[in-house]
């Protein structure tokens, strides 16, 4: 197992003229595990990463890599890997030559350059001007830049972005075998749906602002109970759902009743005396639940 | 730092801007230095504005005086491609500290500031030389002056890289710098040059314009004879090319390199 350093954000704000862009967020990057960063478009996602490696300076609050920001590790390279999504290339260097010309700074061999871009499936291209590339060679050339040094944590933002689907897959196993092998990894992100399948935990933020840290199971606790409920005396059904604060919503032959889990729902109708057909507890859907949480004003503030 | 050089200087040679450079102008030097040739050796003695190891000192300072926008054109790409790229972000993943990274740059050309300088300086002299021999005083390969103003050559070239480098850091945006630079070296600074040759109490001014101090370091200037014209002594003129070296690169330190990346 790697020994890898926790990822601290603690009230980290980020002021751009009249617009904070990241407003008082604090949450932790724990090792041994992938933690999707989450937020659609202009969330703050990038400006948090950038901050966290000192490209950018934060109006307050800090971000540690360890014990120290960034910029105080004395290779700050061979501890954080990062890939970042506007992080791109001289389009007349090859992807061979880019990773060699940061390889005495980050100390290690141009055999071990040739290595990595073999290890992420870049071989073939590897005397190839970046110029040529495509976007997700140039998606696998920003992660053999930030596999470089084999680093403990890794700091990728939109790794997805412009992959194709096989390219997809791979990189979630990649990210699988990063925290079994004891790394922290920090993966951002504008759709839940493209790294699910491979975070354990969420930091979702939207505005600047933190709306929700956890284990991905605790993202979906966070949804509206819904149960689909058929009925003979649907009306019946209505009335109790008005009674007790639900919601209800023609769905197909029955009604989606939101706030009333199917136990509650079940046990109001038997002491009412109305007939169910179909009790049916509807699993929320991951996404909507990140889409309700960055939508929403207020959230947790 | 070694290793900020060393990967300075690994930016520069893996691209293919500056070996392009270097052929434009070894050949516009090798024409350019003809023409001026031909301007001493094609007219009657009477007539020739300069003669003799003037004339041919005067020659050879074009390498200086029109070669000198290649190498500030190839310093200046070396720090605004990392903007234009945005290279810039994993450069200072790798190397956080700005200042060694500007440094590090600002040294780093000069390897290839020093060949720019070899290249040019060969290329006036076979432009300009045959004619010299053949038709004026001669070539005056000879003459310790014009050896020395030859080498000095090749080190201001060099010097003209690096300013290249600093002015870059100052003004990041890739097309304003080159376009800056430019219009300075074509037409803002010649033209400077002779207006204040013009003016006696302004003449010494001219010494201290980039140019100026160049041909100063040269020890010979193509505005004019060198007996009427003020230059400075070599190591003030040297003095004056690092001093504006390290006024663009601590602006630049202080603006551009200051700013958040992103």
């Amino acid at each position: 197992m790697i020994s890898a350093p926790t990822l601290v954000v603690e009230g980290l704000t980020k002021q751009f003229g009249p617009l904070r862009a990241v407003d008082d967020l604090s949450f932790e990057v724990r090792p041994g595990a992938v933690t999707g960063f989450l937020g659609p478009n202009g969330a703050g996602k990038t400006t948090t990463l950038r901050m966290l490696l000192g490209l950018t300076r934060a109006t307050a609050g800090r971000a540690l890599v360890g014990d120290r920001p960034y910029v105080e590790h004395e290779r700050p390279a061979r501890v954080v890997g990062a890939a970042l999504e506007a992080s791109s290339f001289h389009p007349g260097r090859t992807g061979l030559a880019h990773l060699q010309v940061f390889a005495p700074q980050v100390g290690v061999s141009k055999a071990r350059c040739a290595e990595v871009l073999e290890a992420v499936g870049m071989g073939h291209a590897a005397k190839q001007r970046v110029g040529k590339y495509s976007m997700g060679m140039r998606q696998r050339l920003g992660l053999a830049t930030a596999l470089l040094t084999d680093p403990p944590v890794i700091v990728l933002d939109e790794p997805t972005n412009g992959l194709d689907p096989e390219g997809i897959v791979w990189i979630r196993g990649l990210l699988r075998t990063f925290a079994a092998e004891g790394r922290t990894v920090l993966v951002s992100s504008h759709l839940l749906r493209e790294v699910e399948a491979s975070v354990d935990d969420v930091v979702v933020i939207a505005h600047g602002r933190l709306r929700h840290a956890s284990p991905l199971a605790g993202l979906r606790a966070q949804a509206t109970p819904a149960t689909y409920v058929e009925s003979p005396r649907l009306d019946a059904v209505t009335a109790l759902a008005a009674d007790r604060g639900w919601t209800v919503a023609p769905d197909g032959a029955g009604l989606l009743v939101e706030g009333g889990t199917a136990a509650e729902i079940g046990g109001g109708a038997h002491a009412a005396g109305i007939e169910l057909h179909q009790l049916v507890s509807r699993d929320a859907d991951l996404e909507s639940i990140f889409l309700e949480l960055t939508r929403t004003e207020g959230g947790q503030r | 730092m070694r290793a900020a050089l060393v990967a300075e200087y690994r930016k520069l040679v893996t691209t293919r801007m500056w070996w392009i450079l270097l052929l434009v102008m070894g050949c516009y030097l090798v024409f350019i230095a003809a023409i001026i040739s031909a301007t001493f050796a094609l007219v009657p003695q009477e007539d020739a504005p300069l003669v003799g190891e003037d004339a041919a000192r005067a020659v050879y300072s074009v390498v200086n005086s029109v070669g000198y926008v290649f190498p500030l054109v190839v310093g200046s790409l070396a720090m605004t491609t990392e903007f234009r790229y945005q290279t810039i972000t994993q450069s200072l993943l790798v190397e956080p500290d700005r200042t060694t990274f500007l440094l590090a740059k600002l040294v780093s050309v000069l390897p290839v500031g020093l060949l720019l300088g070899v290249v040019g300086v060969l290329a006036t002299v076979a432009g300009g030389a045959p004619l010299l021999e053949l038709e004026g005083d001669g070539a005056m390969l000879g003459d310790a002056d014009v050896l020395s103003g030859l080498l000095l050559g090749v080190v201001v070239v060099a010097l003209w890289a690096m300013i290249g480098v600093a002015f870059g850091a100052l003004v990041s945006n890739q097309i304003a710098a080159i376009v800056i630079i430019l219009a300075f070296t074509q037409f803002v600074e010649p033209v400077a040059r002779l207006v204040l040759s013009q003016v006696d109490a302004l003449s010494a001014v001219s010494a201290y314009l980039p140019g100026g101090a160049a041909d100063s370091l040269i020890g010979a200037t193509f505005f004019g004879d060198p007996a009427s014209v003020d230059l400075l002594p070599r190591w003030a003129a040297v003095l004056v090319m690092l001093a504006y070296a390290a006024a663009f690169a601590i602006a630049g330190r202080l603006t551009t390199l200051r700013r958040d990346i992103g």
